[in-house]
């Protein structure tokens, strides 16, 4: 452990410095006066180089992660956490800027790094023909009305570019940071630039959906940080990053020795109950909310489907795993005997998921809703597979985090393409496009299948993984959740029936059909889909270690 | 000889009162001044600079003096470093407001003299507020702000909201302090002492057996007891607009010219905040219960009560927000919920629940100035503060409206901005005793914080969404702000950004001044 870079913090603070240079940039422009089309111009060129540097970043801390390795030490055992960076930040209260990553963040930090700069490139009015970018209302007059909006990447631009590029540095934050406290602040860090880029650039019940998100968001995250402060407050002394010893610790990984090692035994009962298991509840709710588990899920349709086409990108790329990715990072490895007791519970909400998500599926009218409640269920599958703690379904569980990042930004890019197009997302009103657009036919029928799991594709395997990693252990919720996949093939194949076959709907001939931008952004996420189908040993290489170790630790405890 | 030492410590306190002394006479000479200057061209100018000279000679003798605890006066009042913490936040809030004022056209620049002059005199009052431990001292230094905030209340003569908002608050300020008043009779009579730094021991008598002997003396004793302390603890919440003393609270707040309603949300609230914990922890707790407040007195468990009052005080005010459309009376009842979150601090009755008091106290002055200076601001170009005039704000003020945002969200309490943290060590304050014999209904009061944090979320939202959401309507006039208004709205934006992510100096300073003095 000689490590003494800071690739993390670069790939995190990238794009808030990039923020900063916009909002330096405006104060210069209202200074000097510069023209607006250059403003905009000059935001959307910051975001992007941020956005890709940032990316560059990511995978340079993927090269240099090793799989294999010992990583940091705490409490003499090896954790797998490597490209540490410590320092003390607010020492009256023990609060550390910590950041690493393990086997099950460093994934996470490079589908983060990649949706983002996905985003970042869907969030761009160029490489279309004027025509394309005319139908979908992109052609910026100059003129700015309120009252009729114009699409979202030619309003307000800056601002766009700041919040899209504060929520990058939130999400990447997230997924490194080892210390509770930061964890807390990048999370919600994450909610203001969402509420904004929903709020403000959305569709005709964007007021609604954005404050509908906030208000589920924070309530999940008020109980967590009850339940940090609680954490804290029962820990036992550890270091910090200056040599001093503290008698409390945010720590993670230090909070994970010490729960491992009975710590919360110690900690008196809360109104009766016991303190790890409702601590467990806290931050389980706080987690669920964001996978989102039903009952907690209502936010996720309104939120998508107001949305704009690359917020809803990242909002399923990155901000659903967020749920999963906290409760492997907290829930499981600092209170194991809660996990244990609670594993069956999760597997029951899990197998729920599945199920109804996938029948409210069949019901949708709207394309983009229908996709969202598709998420819905497919997140179901993280959490049955993490349920079984077995070394199978846990290592599914999270792979299936990472195709699903991979295979649903593809469906909402989909979505923003007809959308741009038609201006509505009603199944129904289709028909026939197959003929019409045939290049976005095949990019469709690549993103569907990969959904609905057919082998040879990125999504067959993690649920192949989850479904053999939790069979052994819940016979009967495996067999329910399974039949969701013949659900689930029923409303694509249903969904392509009626949008792509058929008669061809005269109103949509003569439609363009991809332009650069749009393959700038499917291509690169099909090639992965078909890559990770035939070679999920990429992803898989580096999460088993970490993850296995966590299965051990807790089946110590049964 | 006993006259000759009475007139001794009087002579030797005063050089302790430097500062007030500077604030007594600095208001005299800002009415002199307002008279010289009557005509004088530029005279805003000149008063608020005069005002903040008499400020800022305050804060120099402030900043010289030594923290050293010590008795004032024959035990009138303390000089401790406790006190000297809120007086910073009483010169700061001060200063200001006289800034605002100056920047503000609300109030006429023929009356602005006497505006300023009064302030220094409810500083003053708020000084004696966190250092008095007398009850005499208390109920004077008490009134001293709330007669000088009736007059400032009704400054707008003319105005029927206004004469509304000053008649309303004489009568529950009045009643508050009668029986205020009539509590703390019985606190002297029952205890025998004035003198809060005296109480403990003469409490600590009564546990150890009543020294009565007739039948029923016991029981009438500790319901005395009770009644006293429920009557001045109302005293105390009127002037905090705790539920259910907070009634005079939003009428006052909406009629009150605005700029004085900044500084009564601030001010005042940290003033009766600062007499508050003071008062409890001295009187009721002593040096034998160093780190806390005992936890019953007379057989009431008082830091429950707190508990009860501080959750109904903040789910009140959320929930009652939340249907607000006059940005005015929406902060007020914000300023009620803030109250009661600040209230799990005192419920908590340990010193970290005090340092998390002060915290919050600091941080609440720059965020809830700033606010306010945005309701100044957009009340200025249209004349309403109706939410309405906030549609589209972004677009016609960008400086204000994502300043206000800042401060909204830090209202709120979300990182990473300076509110989060001060909630932040409110709630650890209920932590550290949930894991006491006892402490379980913490949890709850815990619990109950933090949902209103998202409900409170709800109501700040919708001027958000105002502001950053909304088109402006049609013929929205513009909304100008002078290079002093920007400047005051960038910097306290800053404060509370950079003490949202690095707040060493605020925790390290309150924990300097923890120190109380207990005799």
């Amino acid at each position: 452990m000689n490590y003494t870079g800071h690739i993390l913090s670069w790939a995190t603070f990238v794009p808030a410095i990039g923020a900063a240079l916009i909002v330096l940039l405006l104060g210069l422009r209202y200074f000097t006066g510069f023209s607006k089309k250059a403003m905009d111009e000059a935001a959307r060129w910051i975001a992007l180089l941020a956005s890709g540097a940032s990316f560059a970043a990511a995978i340079a801390a993927w090269r240099w992660y090793q799989a294999a390795a010992p990583g940091l030490a705490v409490a003499g055992r090896s954790t797998g956490v490597q490209l540490v960076e410590k320092l003390v930040w607010i020492k009256p209260f023990n609060v550390e800027y910590f950041v690493g990553v393990d086997g099950l963040s460093i994934s996470l930090v490079l589908l983060s790094g990649f949706i983002s700069f996905i985003a970042t490139i869907a969030s761009m009015p160029w490489w279309a023909s004027h025509r394309t970018n005319e139908m979908a209302g992109m052609v910026d007059d100059g003129h700015d009305d309120p009252h009729h909006p114009k699409h979202f990447s030619v309003r307000m631009v800056p601002g766009y570019m700041i919040m899209l590029l504060i929520l990058q540095t939130g999400m990447m934050g997230t997924f490194v940071a080892l210390d509770m406290f930061l964890f807390y602040v990048f999370w919600e860090v994450m909610l203001l630039p969402m509420y904004f880029l929903i709020g403000i650039w959305g569709g005709p019940r964007k007021e609604y959906a954005a404050i509908k998100f906030f208000l589920y968001t924070l309530a999940g995250s008020v109980l967590m940080l009850l339940a940090i402060i609680g954490v804290y407050y029962n820990s036992a002394a550890a270091q910090l990053a200056d040599g001093s010893t503290v008698p409390h610790t945010f720590n993670l990984l230090e909070l994970a020795a010490q729960g491992q090692a009975g710590q919360w035994a110690k900690a008196l009962p809360i109104l009766g109950f016991d303190f790890a298991k409702i601590v467990w509840v806290g931050f389980f709710i706080g987690f669920a909310i964001k996978i989102p588990m039903v009952p907690f899920h209502t936010w996720l349709p309104d939120a998508h489907v107001e949305a704009p086409t690359p917020v809803s990108v990242i909002l399923a790329g990155v901000l659903l795993k967020m749920g999963i990715y906290g409760i492997l990072r907290f829930n499981f490895p600092i209170f194991p005997e809660a996990t244990r007791w609670a594993a069956n519970a999760m597997a029951v909400f899990g197998m729920v998921n599945i199920v109804y998500a996938a029948f409210v599926c069949l019901a949708q009218k709207d394309l983009k809703k229908l996709i969202a409640y598709s998420s819905v269920s497919h997140m179901g599958f993280s959490l049955l597979g993490m349920a079984a703690l077995t070394p199978t379904g846990i290592s599914g569980a999270v792979l299936n985090l990472f195709t699903h990042g991979i295979i649903s930004p593809m469906l909402f890019l989909i979505v923003g393409v007809i959308y741009d197009r038609a201006h509505h997302r009603e199944i129904e009103r289709f028909g026939g496009l197959a003929q019409t657009l045939p290049e976005y036919t095949g990019m469709m029928g690549l993103a569907f299948f990969a959904s609905l799991g057919l082998p040879g594709l990125a999504g067959f395997i993690s649920e192949f993984m989850v479904f053999s990693g939790s069979f052994p252990v819940f016979m009967t919720y495996t067999i329910v959740s399974a039949t969701s996949v013949i659900i689930t093939a029923a409303y694509y194949l249903w969904a392509i029936h009626r949008m792509f076959l058929g008669k061809v709907n005269e109103a949509y001939r003569g439609y363009p059909d991809l332009a650069w931008r749009e393959r700038l952004t499917l291509y690169p996420l099909g090639a992965v889909a078909i890559f990770l189908g035939f070679y999920p040993q990429a992803i898989l290489n580096s999460i088993n270690t970490s993850l296995h170790a966590l299965v051990r630790t807790i089946r110590v405890w049964s | 000889m006993e006259l000759q030492r009475l007139v001794q410590d009087n002579l030797n306190s005063a050089f302790w009162f430097r500062p007030e002394l500077a604030l007594i006479f600095g208001s005299m000479l800002v009415f002199v001044a307002d008279l010289v200057w009557r005509r004088s061209p530029g005279r805003v100018a000149k008063l608020a600079g005069l005002t903040l000279a008499v400020l800022a000679v305050t804060a120099g003798l402030l900043w010289v003096q030594d923290g050293d605890a010590k008795t004032l006066f024959n035990r009138m009042i303390v000089n401790d470093a406790y006190a000297t913490f809120f007086k910073w936040l009483f010169v700061a809030a001060a200063s200001l407001t006289v800034l605002i004022t100056a920047q503000s056209r609300e109030l006429a620049p023929e009356r602005i003299g006497e505006f300023f002059a009064l302030l220094l005199c409810i500083t003053l009052g708020m000084f004696l507020m966190a250092s008095s431990t007398n009850l005499l001292m208390i109920y004077m230094a008490v009134e001293l702000v709330s007669m000088v905030s009736y007059v400032l209340a009704g400054y707008r003569r003319g105005d029927r909201k206004a004469n509304e908002a000053a008649l309303k608050y004489v009568i529950f300020g009045g009643v508050a302090s009668g029986v205020m008043l009539f509590g703390m009779s019985y606190l002297y009579g029952i205890l025998g002492s004035a003198d809060v730094l005296e109480f403990a021991p003469a409490l600590a008598r009564f546990t150890g057996g009543f020294p009565m002997a007739q039948p029923g003396a016991e029981a009438a004793t500790k319901l005395a007891l009770v009644l006293a302390t429920v009557f001045v603890s109302a005293g105390i919440g009127y002037k905090i607009a705790a539920v259910p003393w907070h009634m005079w609270c939003p009428d006052v707040y909406e009629g009150a010219p605005t700029p004085f309603t900044a500084f009564l949300s601030v001010g005042p609230k940290a003033a009766g905040f600062a007499l508050a914990m003071r008062f409890f922890l001295s009187a009721f707790a002593g040096p034998a219960h160093a780190s806390g407040l005992a936890d019953s007195v007379a057989g009431i468990p008082w830091p429950a009560v707190i508990g009860v009052i501080s959750a109904v005080t903040m789910t009140l005010g959320n929930l009652v927000a939340v249907v607000q459309t006059n940005l005015k009376r929406l902060l007020a009842y914000s300023s009620i919920a803030h109250a009661g979150y600040m209230l799990m601090g005192l419920a908590a009755v340990s010193l970290t629940g005090v340092q998390s008091v002060m915290i919050y106290s600091a941080i609440y002055l720059v965020m809830n100035l700033g606010a306010f200076l945005v309701v100044i601001l957009v009340a200025q170009a249209t004349g309403s503060e109706s939410i309405f005039e906030y549609r589209g704000l972004a677009r016609r003020h960008p400086l204000a409206a994502v300043s206000f945002a800042i401060f909204l969200f830090s209202l709120t309490g979300l990182p990473p901005f300076a509110g989060f943290m001060g909630k932040m060590y409110l709630f650890y304050a209920l932590f550290e005793r949930i894991g006491l014999p006892g402490g379980g209904w913490y949890a709850a009061l815990a619990l109950i914080g933090a949902l209103n944090t998202a409900v409170s979320l709800y109501y700040y939202a919708r001027i958000i969404r105002a502001m950053f959401i909304d088109p402006p309507y049609e013929a929205a006039p513009p909304v100008r702000a002078g290079w002093g208004q920007q400047a005051l709205l960038a910097a306290f934006s800053a404060f509370i950004l950079v003490f949202g992510v690095w707040w060493n100096p605020i925790v390290d300073w309150s924990a300097r001044s923890l120190e109380l003095f207990r005799g």
